[in-house]
């Protein structure tokens, strides 16, 4: 029972990773149409971003908003000169495009920050105990950072007009153009958005554990399981994607070895994909 | 001059043309409907009037503008709204958000506009926070009605808005397509309901294989013995 609830612990952790990572995966692929495979590397660029800064002597959570801009500068302009050139073409052209963005994101990082694991505070946190239950206060910081994360997108998607414009182009493009809605500039605050959501998921990662230049795609399979959980093109379903295969991830550990981790993400991926490609919520979102 | 003047217009989305040198006006005082066999290119005369397709020869022009090759995102602007037949909704987004949508280039107050909308169609105004895709295909049309109408558009195409209505739903639309058109709004649109649409048109135009078939006033045409018998099923 202990071992259950301290998995579960872990596994809300890992999930509200997801989660960040998801919700950005899911708004590109509702306004363009594709999957992000430079996600992860995305997520590692925000990290190592912030890592940057950090050892300027700043602390992470200062230095986390100013890895958001320095990242999504980045994310917008790798969508304008790459990208946008390639939007007219088949969407498997623009997928195998980020593929390629992917390994020279991450080839990047490692040439700059070299290929050892990093960590953005040496020591040892001293973790709270509930009973048995260990927290540490970096897992209060991820959980609660992420949720203050989703209720700012939800604000913004469910309150301001970009907001609205973004889930109108993702819900019917030909209607956006048809209501006058500017494309380009509802996909640069796309990547402004994902990109930030990346960050954080990034920071809190290399938080969770270590930075390592191939963090972020190593955990790119569960976020794609985790927003084609939710529904692929719905932000809100990848919440609870997040959550779902993040708790699963952490609790499977308990039967089998930890290794199998990505598997288990990757199972039920698979098994979504066979009998609810749609996800788990009904109707359209 | 015409509001909307289009003369000896080609085009199609790319390969073949499918209109073939169509002329038509239409103006803010009138409703103009397009009437003709399936495949006559009815659909894709009211897609060029509003940027989407591929004009190969020919030219449009909207309130004394040139706007032969103009996108849909270009045309919204200068007061032309267009309500496709299918996909005519935001359908994840509310009635609320979908009006919103519609008024998405307006940067002043568009309360009143939205009111009038609310009058115009009450059965929004109750359901104003519902999910546009949970809704009848009437209450649908409604709310793609409404939704061009908030950039207050002077000339509002409709692909042929009655399409897979209930005969109570298809009488209520002909009214409101009369009062939006009261107020000031030209109307021109494609109908299969061709002998309904023809009693509350002003002009008519009968269209096959992308040309001008016969061009009449709404009642000469209901009264046109041909057309009667090859465009109204007799």
């Amino acid at each position: 029972m202990i071992d259950f609830l301290q998995l579960l612990v872990y596994g809300v952790v890992l999930g509200s990773i997801l989660t960040l990572g998801a919700i950005g995966v899911s708004l590109i692929f509702g306004i363009l149409r594709f999957a992000h495979f430079a996600h992860g590397d995305i997520m590692t660029l925000g990290a190592f971003s912030a890592l940057a800064v950090v050892s300027l002597g700043l602390p992470v959570l200062v230095a986390l908003p100013i890895a958001m801009a320095i990242t999504a500068v980045i994310a917008v302009v790798i969508d304008q000169t790459i990208y946008r050139r390639l939007r007219r073409t088949a969407p498997v052209i623009l997928l195998i495009s980020s593929f390629g963005m992917a390994l020279g994101l991450r080839s990047l990082i490692q040439l700059i920050f070299g290929p050892n694991n990093q960590v953005f505070a040496k020591g040892i946190q001293m973790p709270y105990r509930w009973g048995d239950i260990v927290v540490k206060p970096d897992h209060l910081l991820i959980v609660g950072g992420a949720i203050v994360l989703v209720l700012v997108v939800h604000m913004f998607l469910s309150h301001t007009k970009m907001g609205k414009a973004m889930r109108a182009m993702s819900d019917n493009v030909d209607l956006a153009a048809a209501c006058g809605i500017p494309a380009e500039r509802v996909v640069m605050w796309t990547w402004i958005l994902a990109g930030c959501l990346a960050t954080a998921a990034g920071v809190f990662l290399g938080m969770d554990a270590q930075l390592h230049p191939v963090m972020g795609w190593n955990i790119l399979l569960p976020v794609f399981a985790a927003t084609i959980l939710g529904g692929i093109g719905k932000p809100y379903g990848a919440i609870a994607g997040g959550m779902v295969i993040g708790i699963a991830m952490e609790l499977s550990t308990m039967v089998m070895p930890p290794v199998y981790k990505p598997a288990v993400a990757f199972a039920i991926m698979v098994a979504m994909l066979i009998w609810r490609p749609q996800g788990i919520f009904k109707g359209q979102a | 001059m015409s509001l909307l003047d289009i003369k000896q217009i080609h085009g199609g989305y790319g390969g073949m043309n499918i209109l073939n040198g169509v002329d038509l006006t239409a103006d803010r005082d009138e409703i103009v409907v397009i009437i003709g066999p399936n495949g006559a290119g009815k659909s894709t005369l009211l897609k060029a009037a509003f940027g989407m397709l591929k004009i190969n020869d020919g030219t449009m022009t909207f309130d004394g503008e040139d706007i032969t090759h103009l996108r849909p995102d270009q045309l919204v602007g200068k007061g032309i709204s267009y309500v496709p037949q299918e996909r005519n909704v935001f359908p994840s987004m509310t009635v609320l958000e979908n009006l919103e949508m519609g008024a998405y280039l307006r940067k002043d107050d568009y309360s009143r506009q939205m009111e009038w909308i609310f009058e115009l169609f009450p059965r929004l105004a109750e359901r104003r926070k519902q999910q546009a895709g949970l809704m009848s295909g009437g209450e649908r049309q409604m709310v793609a009605m409404g939704r061009a109408l908030m950039l207050e558009p002077k000339l509002l195409l409709l692909d042929e808005p009655t399409a897979g209505l209930s005969p109570l739903f298809i009488d209520q639309t002909f009214e409101q397509v009369k009062a939006i058109n009261k107020t000031g709004v030209g109307i021109l649109m494609v109908e299969q309901n061709a002998r309904q649409a023809l009693h509350i048109a002003d002009r008519g135009y009968v269209l096959t294989t992308g040309r001008n078939r016969i061009t009449d006033t709404g009642a000469n045409l209901l009264a046109n013995e041909e057309v009667s018998e090859v465009f109204l099923g007799g």
